[in-house]
């Protein structure tokens, strides 16, 4: 048992963000960040600020320095760049600045009215598909019991050959598998996939989860309570059904 | 090599330092040479139910300071040939367990001795994962009752995670031991039956302690209950370190004792 001196831990922090659409001068750029940074000083105060490039039209090639400069005047602190197109990324890295990819799963509102396919986009669409295909996450299988106060999470499905005690968690990018009394928490799908679903040997759990949307053991009682059941997304609400 | 054995529980007054003094004299009773240490620095009591409160001069702090030798702070148990106590400080806390120290003084205590019993102070924090990094065996002391059943699947998960045998990727051998059981209250509902318990913790039954009175006479006369052979609890520790040494007995004390006829006359207890 060592007292280590810190803990990695994934987080998500929320930034402005800065897309860039065009960039014709240093002098433009400085421009209009000074008219928005004028609006609302406040709120730019040494605010940290991720440099968007996955809209910014193609052939433009900005000058990442002067732009990280003026930034920087305006009292912002770049700390990112996004989504740097291929050619670009040799002149990204001088900046010094972390680069980070795309924001595949991007949350935001996409207002503009969905364009018409086109054959090209369809053959984009169909590598994707294929690629996300690809990348599977391998099951992990636990093989004790999954005791109170511990967590097991796994990308992709989870297997427990034993119980899962009251005031423990597991968690799985896709389903989990318990064959043994589940009596403490179980979230599937856990990134977001409604498709996922739990089964277990004898469900005594005090919250069952798929893609964020949960019930406890209150609800759960009504039905199957302690007995082999499994339990999937249907619309918005989760069901429990009895295993055959 | 000597077997170093944890006394655990998770949650405080559950029995732990009673079975810590039962278990090691009755593993000295048999003849094997065995040390019970007190890791609840700053609470010591095993030396009370020890009933060798008078005779500590240095303690388990001191010898990790190197302040003492072993020899110095190793108590002898008056009664029983074979034990020894090495008491806690009480005027120290947790923070003066250091691992190394640990590890040196049950390395030094490996070569003479055949085991080592170590009991926990309660909760999760330093004191109680000092006292089980080294174990090569658990005993899980746990009352019939929901909370203390909930703590001990606590213990479990950070024997199962944060102890040495698990860093090596080896199991610790854990063992139930089921202390305070009241068989009348647990055919009244009240109580958590053993195969709730067992069902619940899903790890093998060590022993089954009833309730007795005698325990808390033993502890105030600083004898340990194992030495009362009279007493239902004496006895169902005695049987606990038989199953501990690989014999294979039935458990008892698991029924209410039936009531006589003029007892049930008599409506008395």
């Amino acid at each position: 048992m060592n007292d280590a001196c810190f803990q990695l831990k994934g987080s998500a922090v929320s930034t402005v963000v800065l897309e860039l659409y065009h960039y014709d001068s240093a002098a433009d750029f400085a421009d209009l960040l000074g008219d928005k940074v004028r609006q609302a000083p406040q709120f730019f105060q040494q605010s940290p600020v991720v440099i968007s490039l996955e809209k910014l039209a193609e052939d433009q090639t900005p000058d990442f320095g002067a732009i990280v400069d003026i930034c920087r005047e305006f009292h912002l602190q770049p700390m990112a760049l996004r989504g740097v197109p291929e050619p670009l990324i040799p002149a990204a890295r001088e900046t010094g600045l972390a680069l980070v990819p795309s924001n595949t799963r991007n949350t935001e509102l996409d207002m503009s009215p969905p364009a018409e396919p086109t054959d090209a986009q369809a053959a984009v669409v169909v590598k994707k598909v294929v690629e996300e295909r690809l990348v599977s996450h391998p099951t992990k299988i636990i093989t004790r019991p999954v005791r109170s106060g511990q967590q097991v999470y796994s990308e992709g499905d989870l297997v427990v050959l034993s119980q899962v005690s009251a005031g423990a968690e597991v968690l799985a990018g896709g389903d989990i598998h318990i064959y043994g009394a589940l009596r403490g928490r179980a979230l599937a799908g856990v990134n977001g996939d409604t498709g996922a679903k739990i089964f277990c040997q004898n469900l005594s759990a005090e919250l069952v989860a798929i893609a964020g949307n949960f019930i406890l053991s209150d609800s759960l009682q009504k039905k199957c309570w302690q007995e082999s059941a499994y339990v999937c997304l249907e619309g918005e609400n989760l069901q429990v059904h009895k295993l055959p | 090599m000597a077997k170093i054995i944890v006394v655990t529980s998770g949650k405080g007054g559950v029995g732990k330092t009673t079975s810590s003094a039962a278990i090691s004299t009755g593993l000295a009773l048999n003849g094997f040479k065995t040390v019970v240490i007190d890791f609840d620095v700053g609470l010591r009591n095993l030396d009370l139910i020890m009933g060798c409160e008078r005779r500590v001069v240095y303690d388990f702090v001191n010898v990790i300071k190197q302040e003492a030798t072993l020899n110095q702070a190793l108590i002898k148990d008056k009664r029983t040939d074979n034990l020894y106590v090495l008491p806690a400080s009480q005027t120290r806390d947790k923070d003066a367990l250091t691992q190394e120290g640990v590890e040196a003084v049950l390395n030094e205590l490996s070569e003479s001795f055949d085991y080592i019993i170590c009991d926990s102070p309660a909760g999760i924090e330093k004191g109680a994962q000092m006292a089980l990094y080294f174990a090569d065996m658990a005993i899980v002391t746990t009352n019939p009752e929901v909370s203390s059943v909930r703590d001990s699947d606590r213990i479990l998960g950070i024997l199962q995670s944060k102890s040495r045998r698990a860093e090596r990727g080896e199991a610790v051998d854990e063992f139930l031991l089921l202390t305070r059981y009241n068989p009348s209250r647990v055919e009244a509902g009240e109580m958590l039956s053993v195969s709730d318990v067992e069902e619940i913790l899903a790890i093998p039954l060590l022993g089954v302690i009833p309730e007795s009175e005698a325990v808390l006479k033993a502890s105030n006369a600083g004898v340990p209950v194992i030495l009362d052979s009279d007493a239902d609890a004496g006895q169902a520790y005695d049987d606990a370190v038989q199953r501990l040494l690989g014999k294979e007995l039935e458990h008892r004390f698991l029924q209410a004792p039936k009531k006589g006829f003029f007892q049930r006359i008599l409506g008395g207890r």
